[in-house]
């Protein structure tokens, strides 16, 4: 793949449209199938509704971002739609394919890739072996094949190679092919981790915090790789993040989890005048104090506030 | 020549040398023996040795690429021996050349054990880490008593089986009882030989390092690494550790046919706990996931208690101290770093003109 340089793509350009049913989507993506819809989405946990009432809509080539804080639930949301858990209640439509009774790989060879908050890779693999895995049902080549190395698996392997290679390359990972990748910095990881997910070829990328730990220049960075991402590969991205000008930068719909369900839903603009995100993030106002009213919140800090980033609109 | 060897990937010399270790060991070997430089007892351990490398290179492929421990690989030995046996005496007349008639053999006990590995592995592989090792310890155990009331019979008629006694095969006249319950296979045809030992150890090195760069052994490995990454990028991981299951116990059927075609008898009880666990002491003394580090500690485990035949009475003693001695100094951090400095500077005496005319290649 050439390196084609990045233009991107401005988000004042995007203008979000009522979708059936509650919904709103990127108007480019109106007429095409949403790459996910979730419905009444839910699970329990013995008596604890861990989620409920989830409903997501997500288009084509839409960055969506899914925020709330700590324990809202937003990992188990990633967790429901990637089926490490089956959900207790509702459907989840995968570019308009019921993905009911799929199991987490045929989830992924459906279209959906992910990484992990906890960064998990193959420690042990070189960073050109894990990037191969996650090529592995793009490139088919038997086990019979391979152990007896008839012509298709020397074929297969070049192949394996060329993409893998590629891929790095458009990630500036190249000089780190042949190390393990256990051995990475923090931040090659992560990314990493993002390019054995698009290896997959999904339709949907989901991205579980992928801005945690690092610092402004790496997540400058981050940002500029998740619109590329977005408009080299045409894909949808869903993040979970918690810096939330990186969300109210690059997000186009967002929607906000409390307590495992979804207290609303908008642009970013929209999100950050909303009272029931403020109150949800920084408790009821009419207190004495103006601290936080949650613990959970205090992690965040204050500039994790929604409301906080209002002043980018000036 | 720099060129070439820049060229070669660092997996495929390490392979290299794997096999040319092997082949190298052979003919220093074979010479040896026409020589008569090796004693009886050495010699009559060759196949054996052969047959305790392919057990450790396969169990290397479930406990260092797969990453589950299994506690039973010697029932699978035994699958393949007793069926090797059975095919090989029903097969005496059919096939009169030696080689031949082992090789078929070896291909029926290969497959009767990976019919095994398969049947096994289906539950076996519902499970993970200490209850996987149980389950497979319980199993083993299950294959031996099996095989201990078996009893199986030739006659003019084909092959007859029974699980009660040798009177209920109801054989014809001039029929050959096999396989007699607890007192295992007698009268075996001897059809074992090191060359055979050795092509098999090829075989089984072939098979595994070759699995190991390809698209289904890192499949393997990435679920031995990350289960829940490997599923996330579209691994269907019962899948690929029942391959390397399966793959094994095969591999360790055919050593188990090279094993008990070498004697003139054998019993069931040959094949027990205590068997698997010597082949994992083998894994994991070698290294686990070295292939190597397996053949080399197999080599050197069965050779040490008949080289310490001397001391007859401390025999198992010694071996205990020199296991836990290994053990002990390759885990040692001063002499692992000792040794790291001792390849790095060996490594880097040939490697500086290559590195220096990589930088040119950039420059250019």
């Amino acid at each position: 793949m050439p390196r084609i340089p990045f233009i991107g793509r401005k988000i004042e350009d995007t203008k979000m449209v009522e979708y059936p049913s509650d919904a709103i989507i990127p108007e480019r993506d109106l007429g095409k199938v949403p790459v996910l819809e979730c419905r009444h989405l839910g699970i329990d946990f013995g008596g604890l509704h861990a989620v409920s009432e989830f409903n997501l809509t997500i288009g084509q080539t839409e960055i969506a971002g899914l925020i709330g804080p700590n324990g809202a639930g937003k990992t188990t949301v990633f967790n429901l739609l990637t089926k490490v858990y089956q959900p207790t209640y509702g459907t989840i439509l995968l570019a308009g394919k019921d993905t009911a009774g799929m199991t987490t790989d045929q989830v992924n060879k459906a279209g959906i890739a992910r990484t992990f908050q906890n960064i998990r890779l193959f420690d042990t693999l070189t960073v050109e072996e894990n990037v191969m895995i996650g090529l592995h049902n793009e490139i088919g080549c038997g086990m019979w094949s391979s152990i007896f190395r008839l012509p298709t698996h020397f074929s297969a392997e070049r192949r394996f190679h060329e993409r893998a290679m590629e891929l790095l390359d458009f990630f500036d990972l190249e000089a780190f092919a042949s190390a393990p990748a256990g051995s990475l910095p923090y931040g090659a990881q992560r990314r990493l981790e993002i390019v054995r997910a698009l290896a997959t070829n999904p339709k949907l990328l989901l991205l579980d915090e992928p801005a945690a730990g690092m610092n402004p220049a790496e997540t400058a960075e981050l940002t500029a790789n998740i619109r590329k991402i977005r408009d080299e590969f045409n894909i949808a991205i869903l993040l979970i993040e918690h810096d939330m000008s990186l969300v109210m930068e690059i997000c186009e719909g967002i929607a906000v989890l409390n307590y495992g369900t979804i207290i609303a839903k908008g642009t970013p603009e929209e999100i950050q005048n909303n009272p029931d995100v403020i109150e949800a993030y920084l408790g009821k106002s009419q207190g004495k104090d103006e601290g936080p009213a949650s613990p959970e919140a205090d992690d965040h800090g204050p500039e994790a506030a929604p409301a906080a980033a209002a002043p980018k609109e000036a | 020549m720099a060129g070439r060897s820049r060229g070669l990937s660092r997996t495929t010399v390490s392979n290299l040398v794997t096999y040319a270790l092997v082949v190298i060991a052979f003919v220093v070997v074979q010479a040896m023996v026409s020589n008569r430089m090796l004693t009886y007892s050495l010699q009559g351990q060759l196949v054996p040795i052969c047959a305790y490398i392919v057990m450790a290179v396969s169990l290397n492929l479930v406990v260092g690429l797969s990453g589950e421990l299994s506690l039973g690989h010697a029932g699978f030995m035994s699958v393949g021996a007793f069926t090797g046996i059975v095919v090989a005496a029903s097969l005496a007349d059919a096939i009169p050349n030696p080689v031949l008639r082992l090789i078929v053999a070896m291909l029926f006990g290969g497959g009767f054990a990976a019919i095994a590995g398969f049947l096994i592995g289906i539950p076996v592989m519902r499970l993970h880490g200490d209850y996987l090792a149980i389950v497979t310890l319980a199993f083993g155990e299950i294959i031996k008593n099996l095989l201990n009331n078996l009893y199986v019979g030739i006659d003019d008629a084909g092959v007859h089986f029974s699980f009660s006694s040798a009177e209920a095969l109801g054989m014809a006249q001039g029929g050959k009882v096999v396989i007699n319950g607890p007192q295992g296979a007698v009268g075996i045809t001897k059809l074992s030989t090191f060359v055979i030992g050795f092509v098999l150890v090829l075989l089984a090195v072939f098979v595994v390092l070759n699995l190991k760069g390809s698209r289904s052994g890192r499949a393997i490995m990435a679920v031995r690494d990350n289960r829940i990454a490997a599923e996330s990028v579209g691994i269907n991981t019962t899948k690929y550790r029942l391959m390397a299951f399966v793959l094994s116990a095969a591999l360790a059927g055919m050593a188990g046919v090279l094993y008990g075609m070498n004697y003139s008898s054998i019993v069931p009880k040959k094949f027990d706990f205590n068997t698997s666990i010597l082949i994992l002491v083998f894994v994991v003394l070698g290294g686990m996931g070295s292939i190597r580090g397996s053949i080399i500690s197999a080599t050197v485990l069965t050779i040490l208690p008949e080289a310490l035949r001397a001391v007859n009475d401390y025999r198992m003693l010694l071996y205990a101290i020199v296991l836990i001695l290994v053990m002990l100094v390759t885990n040692n951090p001063t002499l692992k770093q000792l040794w790291r400095r001792i390849k790095g500077s060996f490594r880097r005496t040939p490697k500086e003109p290559a590195v220096a005319s990589e930088g040119g290649d950039v420059d250019a």
